[in-house]
């Protein structure tokens, strides 16, 4: 490999935004049939890099040299001309058009009289079979399909651009993973027909399993350029942090004997609701923290959802400190003690127009009702507290919250809840798409509160962090809890096999 | 300056004191204010006395559109109530009674308070999109108006009733009073208490709303009723003003007025943040230009087109992506994204 030539290079590349200095001088190299992942932090610069190479921003300084012929892209456009193609994190195709639609748009075969459909769709279904080994219905809407193949169709409109270079934007943070492991079929098959393959994630399992050299920026700085296979996991983290960093590999944990002692706050005995998640029995004891692990759409999150009342339950009951009646609703489950960080962020848990300050007072304001009201003093000094108590940058109570990065808005919306002071804080994913130091603080966080007393349901697609932070781990498979482990040192290995079942 | 001009009231204000300049300019006694038999006269003290039920309606409006809707309705619930009090007095056998005058009122109120209902329970009981909730009322209550002064136009001959709208208090209309007063209970709830908070963020984002607990279906139905009261007392003001009901032009084509005012006010339809105060200034705007048109002497088959292009100058100069796009237009010709971080930065 290292006797061929890169078909992209990008030398010193300077970037500076009013005020920031995106990037200082990045290098990066990609070979054709090769798979490169591209690390680092939030805020480290990846995007940027990403967007000057796509032609979104300007280069400042440095040169991009695409077969080496120095080029310089002015639009996105521009780029797909050059051979380089962006698949991005959220699927940015149109919902309402049929797939070949959305593969030839803007570019649609025609011949007298308009757009040859049939060709379109010929067309379509060969690109998918052949390429992506995907069979299916191109004359479907986009939106009929699950998001696993609205990415693959993104690649194929992608592909059919002759791309050279394809850069994959986080293409697996809303995957579970067998549709992951298809995924990366594809990027094999298409690596070894010689594509050269940029591909940014946050997951470390999946860096490893898919690429061949990774590199590393920090603080807009590159760090370095490394062979995967040489590179070891923990050197990864640390170069992306900065430090030597262990708060990946443990965490203080209490000692969880005097657990078994303690009274079950909460505890649902055939609980259960049609077509989201069967009857099932969990119960959690004060100052536990019970993780549930499963795949995407194993119900995880539905019994987050029936703990909260976001959804109805329709059979079972459900006890909490020791009284019946269920939560019929957000609001109940609030005035019960109950908090809770939905999966969604961005469209179930912030406010985006909203301040910090509001954001972080909403939830405790809303059960005070809305004549009994936190005064503006009140609300600034609580946000200030909490700002400074989870570490939330920029520590201004006033910025919008939709300015904020995802891990500050997961923090705010922590703070939240924190606020209300309740019994059980219920966490679905709460560290998805957010950089490895503040899922460290989080995970920190949880432990921390539940030494404190509170309750917590810790729900999350990385298995690891799950073992990390739970005394007790209940598995899901196919809308089923079908296996309860207890107690330290449970191994990956077993909760794998349950997982995965059979 | 620069911090002056990011306020959400520069450039409302601006265009006001534009068109008030021009008036200056074009007729120098436009500003003066004359004292006649106890009450004072003048161009200015018109525009309040006249904009007195729009900005009433838009008040309502701003909340409404707050919360991400839209209410069409308020220019017929305007007749409605305008068509309520007046029936119920003219049935009167002293129409100069202070009982009857305040019962029509009190019927009238509460009867634009039941629209506000209706409105709200198709919005957030059924879930109909509000502006196909609203437009049904839009059309039925024209009907309705009809319905209640028989086809007619009602004449009073009510002094006390006449003084809502038409009377004086210490030199002044006594609409600025009801206006002011209405203004005042508006941002006192919004601002005072909590509900503002709800209000913006339903409008925001009503599920992470729920989630947060809050009720979102009160919020929204109390913010409907209050829209339905403050267009009902608009429409008490316009009837008393003229000591008439006419069930089929009153109140015409006050919702798009209102919501004109609201979104030069700076409150976008997309929901969320509202600026009372924006609003305000926005409707005494649309009633300045209109007052700005009768004086300059304005052909009348072409005022409205001289309105519309007015107010498209107004809208293009307070969207802030047109005024960056045109400075900004030379240095980043060739990159759109840089627009995107520009705008972000500044």
């Amino acid at each position: 490999m290292t006797n061929a030539q890169p078909i992209l290079q990008m030398n010193g590349i300077r970037k500076s935004f009013p005020g920031v200095r995106a990037l200082k001088g990045v290098d990066f190299r990609l070979f054709p049939g090769e798979v490169h992942a591209l690390m680092g932090e939030n805020g480290a610069g990846k995007s940027t890099l990403i967007k000057t190479l796509t032609g979104v921003y300007a280069v400042d300084e440095g040169s991009v040299l695409l077969e080496g012929r120095p080029i310089r892209v002015h639009s996105p456009q521009e780029a797909q001309a050059a051979g380089i193609s962006t698949v991005y994190q959220e699927v940015n195709l149109c919902p309402n058009l049929s797939v070949a639609e959305n593969i030839f748009i803007g570019r649609e075969p025609r011949g007298f009289g308009g757009i040859r459909w049939k060709e379109i769709n010929r067309k379509a279904e060969e690109l998918l079979s052949e390429r992506l080994n995907l069979r299916i219905d191109v004359q479907r809407m986009l939106n009929t399909y699950p998001v696993a193949i609205q990415q693959l169709v993104a690649i194929a409109r992608a592909l059919s651009v002759s791309a050279k270079v394809l850069i994959l934007d986080e293409p697996t943070s809303s995957l579970d993973s067998n549709e992951v492991n298809q995924l990366f079929a594809i990027i094999r098959k298409l690596k070894g027909e010689g594509m050269a393959i940029l591909f940014v994630t946050h997951f470390l399992d999946q860096v490893y399993e898919v690429s061949d050299r990774i590199t590393i920026l920090r603080n807009g700085e590159f760090v370095g350029e490394y062979k995967a296979a040489e590179l070891p996991r923990i050197e990864l983290v640390s170069r992306m942090i900065g430090k030597e960093l262990d708060v990946l590999e443990e965490l203080p944990r209490e000692a969880e004997e005097g657990l078994i002692d303690r009274k079950v706050w909460i505890e649902a005995a055939g609980l259960g609701r049609q077509g989201a998640i069967d009857p099932f029995d969990l119960a959690i004891r004060e100052g536990e923290v019970v993780g549930l692990a499963g795949l995407l759409g194993s119900g995880r999150t539905e019994i987050a959802r029936l703990f909260f009342g976001a959804d109805r339950a329709d059979r079972g009951t459900l006890k909490l400190a020791g009284e019946g009646g269920g939560v019929r609703s957000p609001r109940e489950a609030i005035a019960r003690g109950i908090g809770f960080c939905p999966e969604n962020r961005k469209t179930e848990g912030i406010i985006d127009d909203l301040s910090v300050r509001e954001n972080i007072v909403l939830a405790m304001q809303a059960s005070r009702g809305w004549l009994r009201a936190i005064s503006r003093k009140r609300q600034a000094e609580i946000a200030e507290e909490y700002i400074r108590a989870l570490n939330i940058n920029p520590p201004n109570p006033e910025h919008l919250v939709k300015n904020l990065s995802g891990g500050n808005q997961q923090k705010v919306i922590l703070a939240r809840w924190l606020l209300t002071e309740p019994k059980l804080l219920i966490l679905d994913e709460p560290t998805r798409g957010i950089d490895v130091g503040a899922k460290a603080e989080i995970q920190k966080l949880v432990l921390a509160l539940s030494r404190k007393g509170m309750s917590v349901l810790f729900v999350s697609s990385e298995l690891e962090e799950v073992l990390r932070v739970s005394g007790r781990i209940a598995v899901l498979r196919d809308r089923r809890v079908v296996k309860e482990f207890e107690g330290q040192g449970i191994g990956q290995q077993q909760v794998m096999q349950a997982i995965a079942g059979g | 300056m620069n911090r002056m001009m990011k306020h959400h009231l520069f450039w409302p204000l601006s265009v006001l004191g534009a068109l008030l300049l021009f008036n200056l300019v074009y007729s120098p006694d436009f500003f003066s204010i004359k004292m006649q038999g106890g009450q004072l006269y003048g161009n200015l003290i018109d525009i309040l006395n006249f904009g007195a039920p729009l900005i009433l309606v838009a008040i309502g409006m701003t909340l409404v559109i707050a919360t991400k809707g839209i209410d069409l309705s308020v220019g017929s619930v305007v007749a409605i109530a305008g068509a309520m009090s007046c029936l119920t007095i003219s049935k009167g056998a002293d129409q100069n009674s202070l009982g009857l005058v305040l019962g029509a009122v009190g019927l009238a109120l509460v009867l634009s308070l039941a629209t506000g209902l209706w409105n709200g329970l198709l919005v957030c009981g059924f879930g109909i999109q509000p502006i196909i909730a609203t437009l049904i009322l839009m059309v039925a209550g024209r009907g309705i108006a009809q319905l209640i002064t028989d086809g007619q136009i009602i004449t009073l001959s009510s002094d006390r009733y006449k003084f809502i709208g038409a009377g004086s208090l210490a030199a002044l209309p006594f609409s600025i009073f009801v206006v002011a007063a209405v203004f005042a209970a508006a941002a006192l709830l919004t601002r005072r208490t909590a509900l503002g908070l709800f209000i913006e963020s339903v409008g925001t984002n009503p599920e992470a709303s729920r989630l947060a607990g809050v009720r979102s279906n009160v919020v929204v139905l109390v913010v409907y009723m209050f829209c339905g009261l403050c267009a009902g007392i608009a429409g008490l003001l316009l009837s008393s003003n003229v000591s008439s009901a006419d069930g089929n032009n009153a109140g015409l084509w006050y919702e798009l007025d209102a919501i004109l005012a609201v979104v030069i006010g700076g409150t976008s339809l997309n929901g969320g943040r509202f600026y009372l105060t924006g609003t305000l200034v926005g409707a005494l705007i649309i009633q300045t230009l209109s007052t700005t048109i009768y004086s300059v002497g304005i052909a009348p088959e072409i005022t409205l087109v001289v309105k519309a292009f007015v107010v498209l100058a107004v809208c293009l100069i307070q969207s802030e992506s047109f005024r960056q796009a045109i400075a900004q237009r030379w240095r980043t010709r060739r990159y759109p994204g840089e627009k995107e971080v520009a705008r972000h930065v500044s």
